[in-house]
């Protein structure tokens, strides 16, 4: 195959990192981008300069991620950063997050669009708090996919001991985690760039792929739903011409469950049922759709259809109920979560009004451990919550489906978004 | 089972087409800003898809400095006449006239920040409440934190440290009165993904993006073509170069690459042997190390 018709095979998968200022993640980033040829020669020279304008010793790297003035100016992350790159194989989209617990929030989000989660850990420390964060935002996030790269290899001898007593202690801490499946554990030198895009000649004891490696092979396809067909109206479309008059489609993005053409649908909440007509991406016709696709449905029945509806298959419903068991995590300062407070809710194309029932408990996010005795969710925190809608909702558990699983609450009077939960 | 796998391109424009679709459900008055760059024909060209067979609903929206490549302006008006939506030109030169713009003066001066003035007036005078832009997050480091729904004051300011929170598909376009929101859907595109789709869809361009000779001269590291906007001074002397350029903005502070890629394939090769970013032709982004920030703050694209 000729090298400028593979991107028309490239898959795309979307991972997220956190780290703090010491642990190699930004050198990581770098190496990742340098020897794929994502950093380009002026970015290079801008910082560069920016570096030495710091006093830096060497190119400081995280300069290249932290964009904002602000973070500049203090030397660290405090937003979500979202980097590119690619090889022939796979684009891969990063989302860069600062490491610290007054950034739980940050990660939640980096998080909540990610197949995989890269921690890193540092060979001479082993596990420690921050990995247990890392990996329990990850597992709390629905991600299916940890890449554990023990750091700093080259500080502790290249030796093989080093990486079991890390892999020993991950795989004991990990047995707590629910949506984690699959674990592979790397031995890297973020800086000398062993095991990251090439093999290491330094540690033969080592097996497995280079990062880079497994990075383009890992299989997330299996990841989405494609059992429970669901698909949230956004749009009717209606052309309002003399030569589309009758037509009416409705648009939206498939969330799971694979649609075809002739499937018999109901329609949520009317109940009222119909055949797929025609499956329209633009003026192309499709016998088939399937997430993360966006599509218009024809129906062979004229039947009322409107935004917030959801179209699925009779005999595989999603959970209709008006009281949710979430947990959540809060992002708000100047607001907290607690017991009687109402909100906005909002859940894939539908909008409700929503009442806290009831905090049952907090997480620490360092031990797991649950705290039934506060009541409160302030920022960052993340808590098991009773939540009671204005109307019914359609849902699914996060765990079969992210899509149908997750809402976000909003604040009616600043229009803030304030926290994001994972129904249970 | 079936293999139920998107390729990147398709990926992202699912993505894009759900961004589309939302902000046409979330506002009253969303229009799509349309420079006759690549990433707005591509922005028109995902709001026909995501609308098919009805026409797009968004008004296309040009802030128009005055200081246009003519070939940019003859391929917009073919373009609209093409999909038949509706044009509103901001221009410049009208905020200049009330004295709502002052024109920068000396041998650099470009009226490229002075299109944050145009572009609010017109925000405000069409009612827009959400401007649809082709801004990616790997343009420039400022937008690398850039969200899809991104909150405008009223003062059509950017607040880069209090940001809303982004997950999942969820977005919340809530808004005040007089507030908007700048979307934008192509925002984990690259400019690789963003050749590579213009190829697969088979999509026009301007003839500017492909290479042709022109007369240039050096300024300040960027090669600029002489026009009426760009007069050589005593120190520079034009040359005749084959050229192309990587984005088409203002002629004052878009820079060419010397290149002989004459068609899309030449192109996507070259971008991926290119070693300098496509702004880093772009003399806007060189004022400082947070010139992008600092105008997006003040309600630049």
């Amino acid at each position: 195959m000729s090298e400028d018709k593979n991107y028309l095979n490239m898959d795309l998968l979307r991972f997220t990192t956190a780290g703090s200022v010491d642990d190699g993640k930004s050198t990581l980033i770098g190496r990742l981008f340098h020897d794929t040829k994502a950093i380009f020669e002026d970015q290079l020279e801008a910082i560069e300069v920016s570096s030495k304008k710091r006093g830096d010793e060497h190119v400081n790297l995280a300069l290249l991620t932290d964009g904002l003035k602000a973070e500049r100016e203090q030397g660290i992350t405090i937003d979500v950063a979202y980097r590119y790159f690619a090889t022939p194989k796979r684009k891969f989209i990063i989302a860069d997050t600062p490491g610290h617990i007054q950034y739980t929030r940050n990660m939640v989000t980096g998080a909540s669009t990610a197949n995989l989660a890269l921690i890193l850990v540092d060979a001479r420390h082993g596990v420690v708090e921050q990995t247990k964060r890392h990996s329990f935002i990850a597992d709390l996030l629905g991600i299916k996919h940890v890449a554990v790269c023990i750091n700093k290899m080259d500080l502790v001898g290249y030796e093989e001991d080093a990486y079991i007593k890390v892999l020993e202690q991950f795989t004991d801490f990990a047995s707590r985690l629910e949506n984690v499946t699959d674990i592979t554990f790397i031995p890297i030198s973020a800086l000398k760039g062993d095991n990251v895009v090439d093999r290491s000649e330094n540690m033969n004891w080592y097996k497995g792929p280079p990062l880079l490696y497994h990075l383009e092979n890992v299989y997330v396809g299996s990841d989405f739903n494609h059992v429970d067909a669901r698909f949230p109206v956004q749009w009717v479309i209606r052309p309002h011409s003399d030569e589309h008059h009758d037509f009416r489609g409705f648009a939206g993005r498939v969330a799971g469950g694979v649609f075809k053409t002739g499937d018999e649908v109901t329609v949520l909440p009317s109940g009222f049922s119909s055949k797929i007509k025609k499956i329209l991406l633009a003026d192309q016709e499709l016998d088939e759709a399937f997430h993360p696709q966006s599509v218009t449905i024809l129906l062979e029945d004229e039947i009322d259809v409107s935004r917030g509806d959801m179209l699925v298959k009779p005999n595989n419903q999603p959970n209709n109920s008006q009281d949710l068991d979430a947990r959540i995590c809060w992002f708000s300062g100047a607001k907290k979560l607690k017991k009687g407070a109402k909100f906005l809710f909002r859940q894939t194309t539908k909008e409700a009004q929503v009442l806290v029932s009831e905090v049952r408990y907090k997480i620490d996010v360092n031990s797991l451990r649950k705290n039934e005795d506060d009541q409160e969710l302030g920022m960052n925190d993340i808590g098991r919550v009773a939540l009671r809608t204005s109307q019914p909702v359609f849902w699914d558990s996060y765990r079969r489906n992210r899509n149908t699983g997750s809402f976000i609450l909003v604040d009616p009077f600043t229009n803030e978004t304030l926290g994001a939960g994972m129904l249970r | 089972m079936k293999n139920y796998n998107l390729t990147h391109l398709e990926q992202l424009e699912a993505e894009a087409i759900f961004v589309l679709r939302e902000t046409a459900a979330q506002f009253e008055r969303p229009g799509l800003l349309f420079s006759g760059g690549k990433d707005s024909i591509v922005m028109a060209h995902l709001a026909y898809k995501a609308f098919f067979p009805a026409k797009s609903p968004f008004p296309l929206v040009h802030v128009d400095t005055g200081h246009n490549f003519p070939e940019t302006i003859e391929f917009r008006d073919q373009f609209v006449d093409k999909v038949g939506s509706q044009l509103i030109v901001g221009l410049v030169q009208d905020s200049i006239d009330q004295g709502t713009a002052v024109e920068e003066t000396g041998p650099n001066a470009s009226r490229n920040a002075l299109q944050s003035i145009t572009l609010l007036e017109t925000i405000e005078s069409q009612s827009l409440d959400a401007a649809l832009g082709g801004g990616r997050r790997d343009e420039e480091k400022a937008r690398a934190k850039e969200r899809f729904f991104s909150h405008r004051d009223a003062f059509g300011q950017w607040d880069p440290k209090n940001q809303r929170p982004e997950l999942w598909n969820l977005f919340n376009g809530r808004k005040s009165q007089g507030e908007h929101f700048r979307v934008f859907p192509l925002s984990n595109w690259t400019e690789m993904d963003v050749w590579q789709y213009l190829k697969k869809e088979k999509i026009e361009l301007p003839s500017l993006y492909f290479s042709h000779e022109r007369e240039i001269i050096e300024r300040n590291g960027s090669l600029l073509a002489v026009s009426d906007f760009v007069i050589p001074n005593d120190k520079e002397t034009p040359r005749r170069e084959i050229v192309r350029f990587r984005t088409i903005g203002d002629a004052t502070c878009t820079g060419a690459v010397l290149s002989t890629a004459a068609n899309l394939d030449e192109v996507i090769a070259e971008v991926a042997a290119s070693r300098v970013t496509e702004r880093g032709t772009r003399a806007d982004d060189r004022r400082s190390e947070s010139a992008m920030e600092d105008r997006k703050k003040q309600g630049y694209f």
